[in-house]
């Protein structure tokens, strides 16, 4: 192995995340005290109307994750398939219906909510799942539905969805009694497209050999967009964020001591296992630089117009990275290993996440032909650790790294 | 009786329905699922012939999907890609759950047939929004069989077409109906049987040989051995062996919620509205798969209606390992048949396999206690 250089300075940012998230949550936690009202929203679901109507959106799926770190997924999940629901579903949705009931996890469940939104643009399972806790919670449920461009976005699409994005603020205007104002949401649509862009802009400093962050840290540094998106806190946080990693660059700081190896992560991450996931890869001095899931909150930038955002919304909720064509992912995929020029693409078939896994073996053998990098498969769950073998996992990354080395030694 | 047995030999081979039905010039379009506007692609001088898994061992879909993936999905795949369905001149996808998406995916990237067409259907279709965009999906997808096949469907090819599908489903509905009232007439299998094959024949065929089934059946001597009546509940069911064994344990299959059954005949097209905004109706107004939404307590509704109006005893849940759509929505109905005192039993199959041993004890215990 050649000299491992000492580890490197732990992104100062993170702190700061932290603590933004802690006060997110405790205010959220609170909302009944402060009467305020919380919706629960879908990650992919258009946040920005509720800010810009002060409802206080919370994320199951967030959450899901944090159960998913915690290594609290197995427990949730488990009394789940007690209260009757298959094994075979997506651990968030499971995770989440037991949490509701037993209050578990780590901040001993989310806070009850007087509406849901439910956007379909990343699965059918948020559709089941948000039609069992409108029940559960007996409150009002609105769906917005946005058709899946297999091929393209029609007409007919968006003429649809642009009736929905109406019927959303009629919703939100008749639960809260309350009018929305449009020069607020205009505001609010402006901060969420900066917040997206500077998102890419994070994002993007990993192209920089070595990279300054890595996709694990992207998992991390994610949440804020999910959940502050439309805020000025996410603004001034990234912008903190890309300056600190800016500092990076410039000093020569890369994530990955000795990093020689650059590699695309695709679909969720496994929570439960980042750090040893980390570690590994870390150890063949490999960095994990980019994946295709954290850039779901701004890929569809291009479709957005930050002086009109509602009028673009349809769009650019309706063409997100999970609601396309497998062969648009394809490209999509194709165009991240060579903007990160990456030696390799690590997949994670995640049975939990169906819309996501199926359509990655046709992904990876495009990704053979056109670009000739090896490819992995790991088999995993986001949340539920049952469905992983560390051993198996330790295996199979090994002989890719092998291949990935073979492939560089050669002339 | 003689007039059931084309019914159950429509997918025996496969094949030689399909062969038949070419010589007569029509083009087959295959579809996976019941929304599929089976009219429109009648109109359009082709053959809709629904597509089912043939339960040959997974090779080539291996390369595509994953083994989390339910058997309708990777059996179809399959077939399509070791060529027992090289008789298709193409096929329509209607949206529902996560898995079909993607498999339309897979088929158009992978494909094999002249003509494909993905229908995506909203998924709520209770709000206005949803039926305006509804009628336009339909519209498109006219426009493109049109293109296609360099015709143009009118209103009156699709008005006959309604017509002839409608007189289908009142055959069906009113065999079920007889059938449902008079247990032990025909046998369950035979049913499914009649439903399934006319999924796949010719459906002139089909209109004439049901209207002699539906004749016969008047003329039978009604038994009246008591059975168990149960209703069964899920996606598909492509296993006449559930029914033998069903009825072996002293039971009959007396109505259902699968869209192998009344899901897809119940409800006609209306006729006298125009043609799209008609097919557009009967899907939001017939009864719902879980994929689809159109309130949070339509499914339990109706499977407590359909237990009452059948006087059901009990519902088999027929469950398919991996299916989302029904897994989730299981423990609620489970919940809503249990708070009205109906007794309910869940079967989880895998690979469509049917587990004779295992499911016999089981289907047994459950007739017994009912
Ligand atoms: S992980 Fe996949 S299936 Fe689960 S909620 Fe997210 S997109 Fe849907
Ligand atoms: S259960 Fe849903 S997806 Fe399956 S055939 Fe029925 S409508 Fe289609
Ligand atoms: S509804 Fe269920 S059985 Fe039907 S294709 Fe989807 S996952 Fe498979």
């Amino acid at each position: 192995m050649a000299d491992t250089p000492s580890t490197p300075p732990k992104i100062k940012a993170a702190k700061k995340m932290r603590d933004l998230m802690t006060t997110y949550y405790l205010e959220a936690l609170s909302a009944a005290q402060n009467h305020r009202q919380v919706a629960w929203i879908t990650s992919g679901g258009p946040v920005e109307p509720l800010v810009a109507m002060d409802i206080i959106p919370v994320y199951p799926e967030n959450h899901g994750a944090m159960i998913g770190s915690a290594k609290m997924g197995e427990d949730l999940c488990a009394k789940a398939e007690d209260m009757g629901y298959s094994g075979d579903l997506c651990a968030y949705a499971r995770a989440d219906i037991a949490c509701a009931v037993v209050r578990g996890g780590p901040i001993g469940g989310l806070p009850k909510p007087d509406m849901l939104i439910c956007c379909n643009n990343i699965c059918g399972t948020v559709l089941k799942w948000y039609e069992i806790q409108a029940r559960y919670f007996q409150v009002p449920l609105f769906i917005l539905d946005t058709p899946v461009c297999h091929t393209g976005y029609t007409p007919e699409i968006e003429a649809y969805v642009k009736a929905q994005v109406h019927a959303y603020i009629a919703f939100l205007e008749q639960v809260t009694g309350k009018k929305m104002d449009p020069a607020k949401m205009n505001a609010v649509g402006r901060l969420s497209y900066e917040g997206q862009r500077l998102w890419q802009q994070v994002l993007n400093t990993t192209a920089h050999k070595p990279s300054p962050m890595s996709a694990f840290d992207a998992f991390f540094f994610l949440a804020l967009i999910v959940t502050l998106r439309g805020t000025q806190i996410a603004v001034d946080f990234y912008k903190e964020l890309i300056a600190e990693l800016e500092q990076r660059i410039h000093d020569g700081i890369g994530v990955v001591p000795g990093e020689t190896y650059r590699l695309l992560w695709d679909n969720l991450p496994v929570w439960h296992r980042l750090k040893w996931l980390s570690d590994r890869f870390s150890a063949h001095q490999a960095c994990l630089v980019a994946d295709t899931y954290t850039s779901a909150w701004c890929g569809a930038l291009k479709y957005m117009d930050e002086n009109n955002f509602l009028d673009s919304m349809a769009q650019a909720y309706t063409r997100i990275y999970l609601n396309i064509g497998v062969d648009e992912m394809a490209e999509e995929v194709l165009k991240m290993i060579r903007f990160y020029d990456v030696n390799g693409l690590v997949m994670h078939s995640n049975r939990s996440c169906k819309p996501y896994s199926f359509g990655q073996m046709d992904i990876m053998r495009i990704v053979r032909e056109k670009t000739g990098i090896p490819v992995l498969m790991i088999e995993a769950d986001m949340v539920d650790p049952r469905s992983f073998s560390q051993s198996q996992a330790e295996t199979r990354i090994d002989a890719f790294m092998e291949i990935i080395k073979q492939k560089r030694a050669r002339p | 009786m003689k007039e059931i047995k084309p019914f159950h030999e429509a997918a025996n081979p496969l094949s030689d329905t399909a062969a038949r039905i070419r010589q007569t010039g029509r083009k087959i379009i295959g579809y996976p699922c019941s929304y599929a506007p089976e009219e429109l692609i009648h109109a359009a001088g082709c053959h809709p012939m629904r597509l089912f898994s043939s339960g040959h061992g997974i090779v080539q879909a291996e390369n595509h999907l994953q083994s989390y993936c339910c058997s309708v999905v990777r059996g179809i795949l399959e077939d399509s890609l070791a060529g027992r369905l090289d008789f298709l001149d193409g096929t329509v996808f209607p949206h529902t759950c996560d898995s079909m998406q993607r498999l339309s995916d897979i088929w158009r990237m992978n494909g094999a047939y002249a003509f494909f067409a993905d229908l995506v259907l909203p998924v709520t279709l209770n709000t206005p929004s949803s039926a305006a965009y509804l009628e336009s999906v339909l519209a498109r997808f006219k426009a493109d069989l049109e293109t296609a096949l360099e015709i143009s469907i009118t209103d009156a090819d699709l008005a006959a077409s309604i017509a002839l599908f409608n007189r289908i489903r009142t055959h069906l509905s009113f065999i079920h109906d007889f059938y449902s009232r008079h247990p032990g007439l025909i046998r369950g299998s035979d049913m499914n049987a009649l439903i399934k094959g006319a999924m796949i024949m010719d459906r002139d065929e089909a209109v004439t040989l049901l209207a002699d089934v539906a004749a016969s059946l008047r003329h039978m001597p009604v038994p009246d051995t008591p059975v168990k009546r149960v209703v069964l509940a899920g996606s598909v069911c492509d296993t006449p062996d559930l029914f033998d064994t069903v009825e072996a344990a002293g039971g009959a299959v007396v109505g259902d919620d699968l869209c192998t059954g009344q899901r897809w005949f119940d409800r006609l097209v209306p006729e006298d509205q125009p043609p799209l905004t008609a097919l557009a109706n009967r899907y939001r107004e017939r009864v719902i798969c879980p994929s689809k939404h159109t309130g949070l307590t339509t499914r339990a509704d109706h499977l407590i209606s359909l237990v009452n109006h059948t006087r059901a005893h009990g519902v088999l849940f027929v469950m398919l390992k991996f299916c989302d759509p029904h897994a989730f929505d299981y423990p609620y109905l489970k919940e809503c048949l249990d708070a009205k005192g109906i007794k309910s039993m869940a079967l989880e199959m895998d690979d469509g396999h049917w587990n004779q041993g295992q499911f016999s004890t089981r289907i047994e215990t459950f007739i017994h206690m009912l």
